[in-house]
């Protein structure tokens, strides 16, 4: 299982006919098993390169490989729930195939037990964005996409949240693409970090994190980020 | 309560109103009961608003059924909109009459021709309707249904029905009203039944009692299907709401 990227050009046409380019020149490829994390500023065209890799946008210049009969799960920006199912049935939807053991089980780590027949209006955007988690997950995907998953959550519901999705990762051997803006996330998470440039973004650096997941104490993670700063990538 | 009220207020008025216009133009609350009691003691009454129920259910299925299918075509295909929007118009603007007469003298004056009818005036609003509904539709959950792979008839019954829902039951409600008022303008113009033609009847003899018991049980069993079946109907398709926070 193997995605290759080669976008040349993404371009948008805005309502005066002005046409922006959003993407230059992103090239790469990812195994299984592999957790990609882009960082890069806000606006910078993140959101509309996972909408391109997960098959939602064909117009660019350039390839985008992945296997065909791979199972994609995604985590959108926003939670993205059905309003009128409810927690488990959203879920389900999503994922048929998978067994109440394997569903329970991912309720239990989300701590999501408690709110199965809740329907999400009745959930606070915390425990909407850990559904629309359990639903990337319950499908077992071969290919995940995660779409700044704690963005506007506190501090500790994020590294909590975090945690669990680094717990989730480790299980598996899917390919992860993670878009963040929150470098502790990045290191902490991520196999190699990809650091776009402001708008048309294009790679600026890849930087492999070779540290094992588990190993990435708050000591670690200062080194690292101490290691980054050197390449002037640290700066949001 | 206050629903019982307005009904006795409604009686008191039509008794006065009676007794100052006269017998013959509005007959008393008690001549026109002893008429429905007399008609339903032969069983016409029963039989003549059955067959006249019996028609607005299938006109109304038929022509719901068949606005929903065009409506979501036409709200997700712009050819399709742009082919379908003049005829839309056009018979959006036909007076039920003349849809009535000619598919009694196209079709003969039959039971398909007085369904077909029907169900041909109630289509275009129905349409609009679900063709708004249709363009409403949030396009994130569309996204989220292809990311998904969810199949297409579960997309389309999870996803996009509970959208269109509150546009359907609009559709359901203004078109059953629709329904109820046509079917007995094609029943008077050519069926042999039906609470329609035992108005006509009443109308060539002019007999004012006969003419308000069959309007008025009529108007009894619309109220009840208007209370029993749509009303908890529409309160179901909107549970998800009332229990949001």
């Amino acid at each position: 299982m193997r995605l290759d990227v080669d976008i040349k050009s993404k371009a948008f046409e805005s309502a005066s006919g002005k046409r922006h380019q959003v993407l230059s020149d992103v090239s790469l490829s990812l195994s299984a098993g592999e957790v990609a994390v882009f960082v890069g500023p806000s606006g910078c065209g993140k959101s509309t390169l996972l909408r391109i890799l997960a098959g939602l946008d064909h117009d660019f210049e350039g390839t985008v490989s992945r296997p065909q009969q791979a199972r994609l799960g995604m985590v959108f920006q926003e939670p993205r729930l059905l309003p009128w199912r409810s927690v488990d049935d959203n879920v389900r939807l999503a994922a048929p195939l998978a067994d109440e053991v394997t569903l329970s089980n991912l309720f239990n780590i989300l701590e999501l037990t408690a709110h199965r027949s809740h329907f999400p209006g009745e959930l606070s955007l915390g425990l909407a964005r850990r559904v629309a988690l359990a639903r990337a997950f319950a499908v077992d995907p071969d290919f995940l996409i995660l779409d700044e998953p704690l963005a506007s959550l506190d501090r500790a519901l994020a590294a909590r949240l975090r945690d669990q999705i680094a717990t989730l990762v480790a299980n598996r051997s899917a390919m992860t693409l993670l878009v963040t803006h929150e470098l502790d996330d990045a290191i902490r998470l991520g196999d190699r970090l990809f650091f776009l440039s402001p708008r048309p973004a294009r790679i600026l650096h890849v930087v492999p994190i070779i540290t094992p997941r588990a190993a990435r104490n708050d000591m670690e993670v200062d080194r690292i980020r101490a290691d980054l700063a050197l390449l002037h990538l640290a700066a949001d | 309560m206050l629903r019982l009220l307005s009904l006795v207020i409604f009686l008191a008025t039509w008794w006065i109103a009676a007794l100052l216009a006269g017998s013959t133009k509005l007959p008393a609350p008690a001549a026109v009961m002893r008429v429905v009691i007399s008609e339903a003691a032969s069983g016409a009454l029963f039989l003549n608003i059955g067959v006249t129920l019996a028609r607005v259910a299938l006109a109304f299925t038929l022509a719901i059924t068949i606005g929903i299918a065009l409506g979501y075509l036409m709200g997700r295909v712009r050819l399709a909109n742009r082919l379908g929007d003049p005829w839309l118009i056009l018979l959006l603007n036909l007076p039920a009459l003349v849809v009535i007469v000619l598919a009694y003298i196209w079709a003969g004056l039959t039971e398909v021709a007085a369904i077909a009818a029907i169900a041909i005036n109630k289509v275009p609003a129905t349409i609009v309707t679900v063709r708004e509904g249709t363009r409403a539709l949030d396009t994130s959950l569309d996204e989220m249904a292809q990311v998904f792979a969810i199949p297409r008839w579960r997309a389309f019954r999870h996803v996009v029905l509970p959208q269109l829902a509150p546009y359907i039951a609009a559709a359901a409600r203004s078109g059953l009203s629709l329904v109820w008022k046509i079917v007995l303008v094609a029943e008077l113009l050519g069926r042999p039944n039906g609470v329609g033609f035992e108005i006509g009847v009443a109308f060539q003899l002019f007999d004012t009692p006969r003419l308000l018991a069959y309007a008025l049980s009529f108007a009894a069993v619309v109220l009840v299907i208007e209370t029993v079946l749509v009303q908890p109907f529409e309160a179901r398709l909107t549970r998800w709401r009332l229990r949001a926070a």
